[in-house]
């Protein structure tokens, strides 16, 4: 795995074959989301969006973002939901232990073609874990840029993933609005749909770049509100999630139109996913 | 015969046939050609002559095959049957990972390379040919390399045969793959009445060439062969069976309907500009989402990787089997399966197949070899489906924003 993102070189190494790294820190984030810090014997490069199949032997793989600093390759994270099989046993997971893993794969977030822009990032749930390497990565370059906007959204006050990290974020330049779909009595923020924060920002439409990840239905009105707003299509990106075996094209499970999620997305923008993100059960 | 050139036509008369099987013996292949079993012709071991279904037909249409006694002598003149090179270059099961616990708890992870031994195969279409080249470029085309998938492929020795007749589900003319073998064949063979005109495509070819008792085919020899090879393009092209020039007797006349056709002008753009075509329905209320299509497509590639523990749980293998898009599990994720109806799974494997694979592969996925149309239980073809998804009357409004 000491190669970097294998861009366009073959690989030399086996695609099947994961690599070991140690866990060397695991921390709880929700009730039912847990994150793992992994150092190898050699630093990780990847790109913000890319992410890595983790493998438990016994119970199989599961595709997993990077949610850490691109710009901290000796350590890297993975922020994980418990959902199924693998990710349940993921989470029995401790420093210290084992992991493999397959990866880097995928595409990355557009931000090399973000300087001097301003970056609307409009997520949900757990979409937030993919763009962190993104805030990170702005926040190191940070007078590179325009305006930048985290718009996230939650279930509840409880569902909201890296809060503690909310308050550095601001202070360092970003922008950050919160919202919940419900609230509870200590709830003073926001309650409503992630749009609804796009709408009083100050749009500077030919400049702007959206970055959105979340629930397909939320990502869908992120885009036509940033539509709506004049961005161009071309300059909203989404990132994607099919079933996925194989990671490198081979396992035909992510299709999604004609490209493939594992190599061709995940992240997409959205002049080119169109014609296939609102054709039903596609 | 010595000094074998590639490009040159030689001749094997049809009683020096088991010198070949012979000499791919001899040189250390073993040997696999078209077998009758399960009243279907399908790739077995092949020692001698004899084993091979001379004097046999296959007679395909929608949800049809049946094999029959021919009405004439020659050796080759079944088309394709059930099987093709996708199972020994992708075989429906394989081992990809073995991870062995050690003593101190901790995972040895080794990758799984087959041992396949080097195989002839005897008797390969065009069409397989064709779909051998397309897999090349899904498992070898990009930045990962399927090393399962090459090392398989290495060891395999590739005897083609240009086919005599065609099935009236085939279409490879339409794919621009077939019937005339051109490309991917070790060494090639083109029936006569008494013998087959011989080509070499490789070094490979020619080491076991030089072996055989060949002649340089005469110009009478290759005028017969080609003549009805000629007829047979002529035939396909014209979308109706219409009679060889070569073979005026009407017991070539295969008895079906007409040769079928499938117009791919501006396929790709007319089925992603098509995505919610009323005929999807149609076909859905017809598809039994069985999945037998995919799995006789010579083509269709996806898979599925098990994790299969052994004995007690100190071992385990990842196993990559065929899968197919007509399942529920294929689209499945923990938020929901994202094609729960057949009208989906259909349209995915059609789009995949003539469109989404352009944009993928840069070629069509489909060969035009017909097996989908004949092992289809209920008869479902590729070729009236696209032709009813390009039907005027039929034009979808319906797609793009809800
Ligand atoms: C590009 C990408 C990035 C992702 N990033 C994250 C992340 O950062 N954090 C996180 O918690 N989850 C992420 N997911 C979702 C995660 O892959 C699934 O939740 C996980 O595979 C579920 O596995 P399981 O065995 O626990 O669940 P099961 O329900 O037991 O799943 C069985 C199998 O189905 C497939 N599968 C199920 N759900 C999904 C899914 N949503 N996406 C793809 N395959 C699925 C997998 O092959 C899995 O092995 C990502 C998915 C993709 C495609
Ligand atoms: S789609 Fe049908 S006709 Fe085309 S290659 Fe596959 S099985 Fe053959
Ligand atoms: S088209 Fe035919 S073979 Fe394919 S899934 Fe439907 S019923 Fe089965």
């Amino acid at each position: 795995m000491s190669k970097s993102c294998a861009a366009t070189r073959v690989s030399d190494h086996n695609a099947w074959l994961p690599t070991e790294f140690r866990i060397v820190a695991r921390r709880n984030e929700l009730a039912d989301v847990f994150t793992l810090e992994l150092a190898g014997p050699e630093p990780f490069r990847f790109a913000p969006g890319q992410f890595n199949m983790l493998y438990v032997p016994g119970f199989g793989e599961a595709a997993i973002s990077i949610s850490s600093d691109s710009d901290r390759p000796e350590r890297f994270q993975h922020t994980i939901r418990v959902v199924g099989n693998v990710t349940r046993r993921l989470q029995k997971f401790s420093s210290g232990d084992r992991l493999f893993l397959r990866g880097p794969f995928g595409t990355g977030w557009p931000i090399d073609r973000c300087p001097s822009r301003d970056v609307v990032i409009a997520c949900g749930g757990l979409g937030l874990a993919p763009l962190r390497p993104v805030i990170y990565y702005l926040l190191h370059r940070r007078s590179q840029f325009g305006a930048i906007h985290l718009l996230y959204g939650a279930r509840t006050p409880r569902d909201l993933l890296y809060a503690e990290e909310f308050a550095v974020w601001q202070s360092q330049g970003i922008e950050v609005r919160v919202t919940i779909d419900r609230g509870d009595e200590s709830w003073r923020g926001a309650i409503g749909v992630v749009t609804q924060l796009m709408k009083p920002l100050r749009w500077r439409p030919e400049s702007t770049m959206v970055l959105t990840c979340g629930p397909e239905v939320m990502m869908r009105f992120v885009a036509q509100e940033a539509l709506a707003q004049q961005v161009r299509p071309d300059h909203v990106f989404l990132s994607m999630e099919r079933n996925m075996n194989c990671a490198v094209g081979w396992c035909g499970h992510c299709q999604l139109g004609p490209s493939f999620v594992c190599k061709d997305g995940p992240v997409y923008t959205y002049a080119q996913i169109e014609p296939f993100l609102y054709v039903e059960d596609l | 015969m010595a000094d074998i050139d590639i490009g040159k036509r030689y001749w094997l008369a049809k009683p020096a046939f088991q010198n070949l099987l012979d000499a791919l013996r001899e040189l250390g292949y073993q040997v696999v050609g078209p077998t009758i079993r399960d009243e279907a012709i399908i790739y077995g071991p092949i020692e001698r002559v004899a084993e091979l279904p001379i004097g046999w037909w296959d007679d395909q249409e929608g949800g049809r095959y049946r094999l029959r006694q021919a009405p004439t002598d020659a050796w080759f003149e079944f088309v394709v049957g059930p099987q093709s090179l996708k199972h020994y270059t992708f075989p429906p099961r394989q081992t990809v990972l073995e991870g062995n616990q050690q003593a101190d708890g901790q995972w040895k992870l080794t990758a799984i390379k087959p041992e396949s031994p080097p195989t002839a195969i005897l008797g390969v279409r065009a069409c397989d040919l064709a779909a051998l080249v397309i897999q090349d470029r899904v498992f070898l085309g990009s930045q990962y390399r399927d090393e399962s998938f090459a090392a398989r492929r290495e060891r395999l020795f590739l005897v083609a045969a240009n086919c005599q007749r065609a099935a009236p589900t085939c279409f490879c003319k339409s794919m621009n793959c077939g019937p005339r073998v051109t490309q991917a064949f070790d060494m090639a063979l083109t029936e006569g009445a008494d013998g087959f005109v011989v080509e070499v495509g490789s070094a490979a070819g020619a080491a076991v060439a030089e072996r055989l008792p060949l002649k340089l085919a005469s110009q009478s020899q290759v005028t017969q062969v080609e003549q009805r090879l000629a007829a047979l393009i002529e035939q396909m092209s014209q979308g109706s069976e219409s009679q060889t020039s070569a073979e005026p007797d009407s017991a070539h006349h295969n008895g079906c309907r007409s040769q079928r056709q499938l117009d791919t002008a501006g396929l790709r753009d007319l089925l992603f500009g098509n995505l919610n075509h009323p005929h999807w329905d149609e076909v859905a209320s017809r598809c039994l989402s069985c999945g037998n299509c995919t799995m006789v497509c010579p083509t269709c590639f996806c898979s599925t990787v098990e994790e299969v523990p052994l004995l007690d749980d100190s071992q385990v293998l990842r196993e990559r089997v065929w899968a197919s898009c007509f399942t529920s599990e294929h689209s499945y994720m923990a938020s929901g399966v994202v094609r729960q109806t057949t009208r989906s799974r259909y349209r995915q494997w059609l789009t995949h197949k003539l469109a989404g694979w352009i944009d993928q592969f840069g070629v069509s996925g489909c060969v035009g070899c017909g097996r989908c149309i004949t092992w289809c239980p209920v008869g479902i073809d590729i070729t009236a489906e696209v032709a009813a998804l390009r039907s005027p009357q039929e034009i979808d409004r319906s797609n793009g924003h809800e």
